[in-house]
């Protein structure tokens, strides 16, 4: 047994180094803005460039519009599969894994081609729908994880007589949704908004800022920081998070 | 969600949807809507579009095309940062996750090592491309400290960050952990009375290996690395931050394309997004069938 440990040490410390080391070079460039001596400057222009303000502003709000936007979606979508339409769900299944199958690259392609300014629907045509169309594709990029996310809450409560003892008291479908079944997986669409978050606010360093070190790092604690919530939140509903570029 | 189905009393015998069943389709609308608009026809008008030319007719040339030397390049170049990174990614992937998970380490190491994939693997665009150049750039912290202590110039024997080993070891950072979150229930599936028992009948680890671990293992090991590879394929932010366009990956050669036509034919750029749909669905579609052979022994 002993020189098995050995050995398991040996890799986890190989780890520990591949993916240390570069958080560790970029800390460390991000220090030497000043010729010489190691300060703190690069972090001090960042966060006092209004830029930075704005963007980290901008893609917060776009984050959570999406987060909004694909619960909304999602959350029916999942609980009428699960209580109605059991039949429907390889397709629905299907669907919701295509967004890692399809490059993204592609998916813009074809967003492009589509909703371009001289189509029938010229999504790219103002500033403000051009944010709808940035929006839905994040809920594109983030639906296979809120839905597998969601899916296995739903699996885990009794949908069927959760719905039965909600329209027993005489509850409507929305008052089913929003206070039966939307508190009961709430954790599950938690771990998923803070996912779609990570996904959304990692896009955040714009061209005009690629240029400042401390921003990887910054983006690296943000993202950091939201896999830590899910792992607080998703307690007990392992194999949710993977991700896919 | 619409309103489908009146609520029924409790008195009623049957359940209340039964005698509905024909409109419950309605409730999936909104989900085959929002899939139709920004999944299935953008993609398929791509499709459709590589079959097209310019004209708007039915043609093969633009899949004919793709064959010409710098297409047929860039795609080259892809599959081989995809599968160098894919197979690099699976092998140092597996040893940490069968490491934290069988290694006997302390018990706190397979949750930081599973949260921290989590993070890892999501870590990747113009970030990453940073953190790789300030660690093994030509200035970079670990390339000084290497001239510093050793006098040794790792760019002096041919190494180039910006070049396809420079990438492909890039693309690790985002591979190796995708691949601990892939693996860990497999492995978590490999049982310990497998291992006791081939022992006692007297099996050396390597036969162990050879007869039970990797044939039960194989499907989910192979499936994953597929899965990485179509990962790392239609990667482009990474890319693009390390390298701008000096290495013309298809993601990079498509960027350029969707910018400005670059490869003045817009139906071959409509093509090009094809063939990649075309290899990342095909390395998918092969890992959720391995990934159904594997979950027969896996339980």
């Amino acid at each position: 047994m002993k020189p098995r440990r050995l050995g398991a040490w040996l890799v986890i410390v190989f780890g520990v180094l591949y993916f240390f080391v570069p958080l560790l070079g970029t800390f460390e460039f991000s220090l030497r803005l000043l010729r010489g001596v190691y300060s703190v400057a690069a972090y001090r222009i960042v966060l006092a460039d209004p830029r930075f303000a704005a963007t980290v502003t901008y893609s917060t709000v776009l984050a959570l519009a999406t987060i909004v936007m694909g619960v909304a979606l999602v959350v029916p979508t999942a609980y009428w599969i699960q209580l109605r339409l059991p039949r429907m769900r390889p397709v629905v299944e299907f669907i919701t894994l295509l967004p890692l199958v399809i490059p993204a690259i592609v998916l813009v392609f074809g967003y492009l081609r589509i909703y371009n300014s001289s189509s029938a629907l010229p999504l790219t045509g103002s500033a403000r729908t051009t944010d709808l169309l940035l929006m839905f594709s994040y809920v594109t990029l983030a639906l296979p994880y809120m839905y597998r996310a969601v899916d296995n809450g739903l699996r885990a409560i009794d949908v069927r007589t959760l719905t039965e003892a909600a329209q027993s008291l005489g509850a409507g479908w929305s008052t089913i949704l929003l206070r039966v079944i939307l508190p009961n997986v709430r954790v599950a669409v938690l771990s998923g908004a803070f996912l779609t978050f990570a996904i959304v606010i990692g896009e955040f360093t714009m061209a005009s800022l690629l240029d400042r070190p401390a921003l990887s790092i910054i983006s690296f604690a943000i993202t950091w920081a939201c896999m830590g919530f899910i792992q607080v939140f998703g307690r007990g509903a392992p194999g949710q998070v993977a991700g896919a570029h | 969600m619409a309103e489908v189905a009146p609520a029924t009393g409790p008195s009623s015998a049957a359940p209340p949807w039964v005698s509905e069943v024909s409109w419950a389709w309605v409730g999936v609308v909104p989900f085959f809507v929002f899939a139709l608009m920004f999944l299935i026809l953008p993609t398929g008008l791509l499709v459709v579009g590589g079959f097209q030319d310019k004209g708007g007719h039915f043609t093969l040339r633009n899949l004919l095309d793709l064959f010409q030397p710098t297409i047929l390049n860039s795609y080259l170049i892809s599959i081989k940062v995809s599968a160098a990174s894919a197979i690099g990614g699976a092998l140092v992937g597996f040893a940490l996750a069968y490491a934290a998970i069988t290694g006997g380490l302390p018990r706190w190491v397979r949750p930081t090592l599973m949260t921290f994939s989590g993070v890892a693997s999501n870590f990747a665009g113009v970030p990453l491309a940073f953190a790789f150049l300030a660690t093994l750039g030509r200035t970079g912290l670990v390339t000084a400290l290497l001239v510093h202590v050793f006098g040794f110039n790792i760019y002096s024997i041919g190494f180039n960050l910006l070049s396809f080993s420079g990438l492909t070891l890039t693309y690790m950072y985002f591979q190796i952990p995708l691949m601990v979150l892939i693996m860990a229930p497999a492995i978590d599936g490999l049982r310990r009375e497998w291992r006791e028992a081939s022992a006692s009948l007297g099996a050396s680890t390597w036969e162990y290996w050879r007869y039970i671990a990797l044939p039960v293992l194989w499907p989910p090991l192979l499936g994953a690395t597929l899965l990485l590879f179509a990962n790392a394929f239609g990667a482009v932010a990474t890319a693009y931050a390390l390298t701008g366009s000096s290495l013309n990956i298809v993601t990079i050669v498509l960027y350029a394309q969707i910018r400005g036509d670059v490869l003045h034919n817009q139906n071959l750029g409509y093509a090009l997004a094809l063939g990649m749909i075309l290899i990342t669905g095909l390395s998918n579609a092969a890992y959720i069938w391995l990934r159904g052979r594997g979950e027969r022994w896996l339980r």
